[in-house]
């Protein structure tokens, strides 16, 4: 399926021009050509990974590149659904370059075959692939929300105004989107987190081990809860809600590559190279 | 052929009591329209009057006689001596009267760039033309074409973005922070002008209660009913400050009302719900050091006479964009007015009934081969006489004064039963 991977990515590519085109001369036009070339893009996208998928016989997270690819994917549908949400339309400016971005690196790895494929074959694991990466999808855009944010509201505190002024919604609906995508995201890694600790007792005989990953998925999960818990109790929203998205995805990051490429976990294989 | 002829004056050229003077109400305006139909001289004519400006527009035969009858209308309609005004007149001519029309239904013309409501009136000042019939071919055709033009150029530039009054541009930063103001709560703290006009355009975008705190309670009392609101004391500001969103601030207080500390305090109760002061007072009401508090927006009156300025530059900018879209439009309405001319039209006229008789001549002599040259040229004879009868009436009519007075209206309508092209 490899030339849809690519119509794809080109799609998104498109999708990520007219965006940059929507900033600059504000024609909705532009903004719909760019919505729609996102939604044919993630179409041709989901058909690719399906294919894929049947053809492994598993779910195609064996290597960087699938595991890339489907990162994107689950970009694509959270923002497409928050945008159907929320009709928030300069968020694309964020996340359709993030996509391609992610895209062409998945294109750039090498694609080696699958060291264990038994390891694959659960619909536990399906479950939590599924969450993990669409939760972590939605951190991603609560982070790009936070960085929107952070600018409008630079501008507006600062009194400048300029370029991102009038081009940038109001900070209310940055924050209450960019909480909305935190509550998404939390919910989503949560059902991921249980549903790897079931596959791990299934698998590994327990459910606990103290590998990395783990622990770091925990850090990720309690700092996230941190973060619902004081907007919740004390209110913390507005700029220091956004802080705390980028810092969040910071760890997420984190926990996702860093500890597979520094620390060596059980997790090694989703991202062979 | 008539002349497009506009006579006028507004806030540039006239002093605001001569305007008062010559300013005509809607019923002045129905009644002077019916004098000027009735006057042969004004061919056609529309009056438009608002506070800035009046202008008198007409498609007249006799532009000098018509000028001078407008002049001598006005001063007796208003009862005042031309003398007083004469001065402040100013007269455009073809071009420059469409120019100028285009101009004006733009807001290129306004005391304030781009402001929206001078096309409604237009538009308002034309309905009144065409209801008393003042309004003909020419300057229908003007106004459609006007209208047209300001909205294009209202959508093609910039012309009409951003606030350029102190109060909307409050209006505007409060819906970059809190995105809707509906059900938004205003305090009100002091009295004066320009707020009362901040808190009534609040109100027109649907906000929530308005609190009203004054130092004179009574003052404060009569304020809240006008808004529909409550009084507080002005001990009481603090604790109320809780439960509002938005602060207008117009003391004449020497000192700051509200402190940081204080509503660093507020902050914490309010749970950082966003709070956006408008400090309008000169000294300052508000501690600028409140900006600093996260979820907390100060805006002084300076800070809101600078917004004033860049979206005043900006419209500027804008207007000569609006200007080049206007200068096409002048010519584009020049090639029709010139259609209007005699000469060209029966030219065309001709021009288009005889290539129609050449070409059925042509088809028809395909299968005529066994007539001899004579013959065809018999034919070819009775076609060209044929035509000849067949345009002699419309040419006649067209030439003479056969349509009493208003020839643009035959020509148009010539135009029109021929459809001949706009540009031959």
């Amino acid at each position: 399926m490899e030339p849809v991977f690519i119509i794809a990515t080109l799609s998104y590519m498109l999708s990520c021009a007219c965006y940059f085109g929507y900033l600059f001369f504000q024609k909705p036009i532009l903004q719909r050509t760019a919505v729609g070339l996102m939604a044919a893009g993630f179409a041709l996208h989901t058909i690719s990974l399906v294919a894929l998928g049947i053809r492994a016989g598993h779910f195609p997270v064996n290597n960087l590149h699938e595991t890339l690819s489907v990162t994107g994917w689950a970009i694509a549908a959270v923002f497409l659904a928050f945008f159907l949400r929320y009709k928030l339309k300069v968020l694309g400016i964020y996340a359709a370059p993030l996509i391609t971005l992610v895209m062409i690196a998945a294109y750039q790895m090498p694609r080696p075959m699958s060291q264990d494929p038994q390891l694959l074959k659960s619909w536990w694991l399906a479950a939590h692939i599924i969450t993990i990466f669409l939760g972590n999808a939605a951190f991603a855009l609560a982070c790009g929300l936070g960085m929107l944010y952070l600018l409008q509201e630079n501008t507006i505190k600062k009194k400048t105004r300029g370029f991102f002024f009038s081009r940038l919604p109001s900070l209310d609906l940055l924050d209450t989107t960019g909480y909305a995508s935190i509550v998404v995201g939390f919910s989503m890694i949560t059902i991921g987190l249980i549903t790897g600790v079931v596959y791990a007792k299934a698998i590994w005989g327990r459910f606990w081990s103290w590998d990395p990953k783990e622990v770091w998925s925990a850090i990720t999960w309690l700092f996230y809860a941190a973060l619902l818990h004081e907007r919740l109790t004390v209110g913390w929203r507005g700029r220091r809600a956004a802080i705390m998205a980028i810092i969040g995805f910071g760890v997420i990051l984190f926990t996702f590559f860093g500890v597979n490429f520094l620390l060596q976990g059980h997790h090694g294989t989703f991202t062979a190279m | 052929m008539r002349d497009i002829v506009l006579l006028g004056l507004n806030h540039k050229t006239a002093s605001v009591d001569v305007r008062e003077c010559i300013a005509f109400t809607a019923e002045e305006t129905d009644r002077a329209l019916a004098m000027l139909r009735d006057n042969p001289t004004i061919g056609e004519s529309i009056l438009f009057s608002t506070c800035n400006r009046i202008e008198l527009l007409m498609a007249v035969d006799e532009r000098e006689a018509a000028v001078a009858i407008a002049k001598q209308f006005i001063a007796e309609f208003k009862k005042i001596p031309l003398s007083q005004f004469e001065n402040a007149l100013y007269q455009y001519v073809g071009d420059e009267a469409v120019r100028h029309t285009l101009q004006v239904a733009a807001s290129l013309d306004s005391m304030v760039v781009g402001e929206p409501q001078i096309l409604g009136q237009m538009k308002e000042a034309y309905r009144k033309a065409t209801v008393e019939k003042t309004s003909g071919v020419i300057l229908n055709k003007l106004l459609h074409r006007t209208f047209f033009v300001a909205k294009k150029v209202r959508t093609e530039t910039g012309i009409g973005d951003h606030a350029v009054s102190i109060s909307y541009a409050a209006i505007e930063l409060g819906k970059k922070i809190f995105g809707d103001l509906q059900g938004k709560r205003v305090m009100l703290i002091g009295a004066g002008e320009m707020a009362e006009l901040a808190v009534e355009h609040l109100i027109r975008n649907r906000v929530g209660t308005i609190t009203v705190a004054n130092r004179t309670f009574s003052r404060g009392v009569e304020l809240a009913n006008r808004f529909n609101g409550k009084a507080i004391k002005f001990e009481e500001i603090i604790g109320f400050i809780n439960d509002v969103d938005i602060v207008i601030s117009s003391t004449g207080a020497n000192d700051y009302v509200l402190r940081k500390g204080q509503i660093k305090t507020a902050m914490k109760n309010r749970r950082n719900r966003s709070l956006f002061f408008i400090d309008i007072a000169v000294p300052r009401d508000i501690d600028p050091d409140i900006n600093r508090i996260y979820n907390a927006y100060v805006y002084d009156i300076d800070d809101l006479k600078g917004i004033v300025d860049e979206n005043m530059e900006d419209r500027n900018r804008e207007a000569v964009k609006a200007q080049r879209i206007i200068d096409e439009a002048v010519i584009g309405f020049r090639k029709w007015v010139d259609t209007l001319k005699v000469v060209p039209t029966i030219v065309s006229l001709r021009g288009k009934v005889e290539a129609m008789a050449q070409q059925e001549l042509e088809k028809t002599m395909v299968s005529l081969g066994h007539l001899s040259e004579s013959d065809k040229r018999t034919i070819e004879r009775m076609t060209g006489a044929l035509v000849n009868k067949i345009l002699h009436e419309p040419t006649d009519f067209l030439k003479k004064d056969g349509c009493r007075g208003n020839k643009s209206v035959a020509l148009d309508l010539t135009r029109k039963l021929f459809n001949l092209e706009e540009n031959n």
